[in-house]
């Protein structure tokens, strides 16, 4: 799993979220935004990320928009994780291919539940 | 001010104040696993730490939180663990991305301005002694929340 997130502390209380609502995961992965994230994915395998959408040099609309387009990326399920919960983020967001979207404040239950049928469909 | 604008701004602070509190309220009952209410309006010691968040669109400003640096260091540790939440960096990351999630929610509660409306990367600065002006001309929301006895301060300042 990839966290995209250009806050450390976001990044943490992510993966704890991860862990309290019960999902688990092999390895966590971090990038500080969209282009670190791509540039992770071109390293790494990844089966999920979840992505802040505000964020500097690449933000997460552009990422995923990014991603649709690579070949080993378009598989690859994104969840956003963010403060922008207006309707039009969310169209453009489920829009450009992301699969789920958290608005933070979040419970480790909205994690679960925003989560878990994404990861049922990897698996 | 006119008597028109006047009213907009009492009719704003009746309404939009209680929303900020509920804002700020739910992010640190959420994510900072503590309870926060208002109180009674106290000055700032002009120490510690200030975040902010700027808002662009329908709805533009500048919304703000400060706290004292101890305070800043119990928030982050209450949202992060103490091992964690052990250098200056993640207390001004903790407080930068409260305040994002304080502007998000609150923008996210209003019924039509905060649809149409952009928020900024936070931004987070401390000191020993310092004092922040924004440049916008409309009216300013402010309160108090008490956490663990100590203030903190939010403020929404408008452009007009």
């Amino acid at each position: 799993m990839l966290i995209v997130d250009d806050s450390s502390v976001m990044r943490k209380i992510v993966q704890r979220s991860i862990r309290q609502a019960g999902i688990e995961v092999e390895t966590v992965l971090e990038a500080g935004n969209g282009a670190e994230a791509l540039m992770v994915i071109g390293k790494e395998p990844v089966d999920l990320v979840l992505c802040d959408i505000n964020m500097p040099v690449m933000d997460g609309l552009e990422f995923v928009k990014t991603l649709a387009t690579m070949e080993t990326g378009k598989k690859i399920p994104v969840v956003m994780i963010t403060t922008e919960g207006s309707e039009s983020h969310v169209v453009e967001a489920l829009s450009a291919g992301a699969k789920g979207y958290i608005r933070k404040p979040f419970t480790p239950d909205q994690v679960k539940e925003h989560v878990l049928p994404v990861v049922g469909k990897i698996s | 001010m006119s008597t028109d604008t006047t009213l907009i701004a009492r009719s704003r602070e009746e309404t939009w104040l209680p929303i900020l509190e509920l804002a700020t309220e739910e992010v640190f009952e959420i994510m900072v696993g503590t309870r926060v209410k208002p109180m009674e309006k106290t000055e700032s010691a002009g120490a510690g730490f200030t975040a902010m968040v700027g808002l662009a669109g329908a709805l533009c400003g500048i919304l703000t939180f400060s706290c004292d640096g101890k305070t800043a260091r119990e928030v982050a540790k209450s949202m992060l663990g103490a091992e964690i939440a052990d250098s200056e960096e993640q207390v001004s990351d903790a407080l930068g991305e409260i305040c994002n999630m304080i502007a998000g929610n609150f923008k996210n509660k209003l019924s039509t301005a905060g649809k149409s409306c952009l928020l900024s990367v936070p931004t987070v600065i401390k000191g020993e002694e310092y004092s922040f002006r924004a440049l916008a001309d409309g009216e300013m929301l402010e309160t108090v929340m008490e956490f663990k006895g100590a203030p903190l301060f939010v403020s929404l300042q408008l452009h007009s």
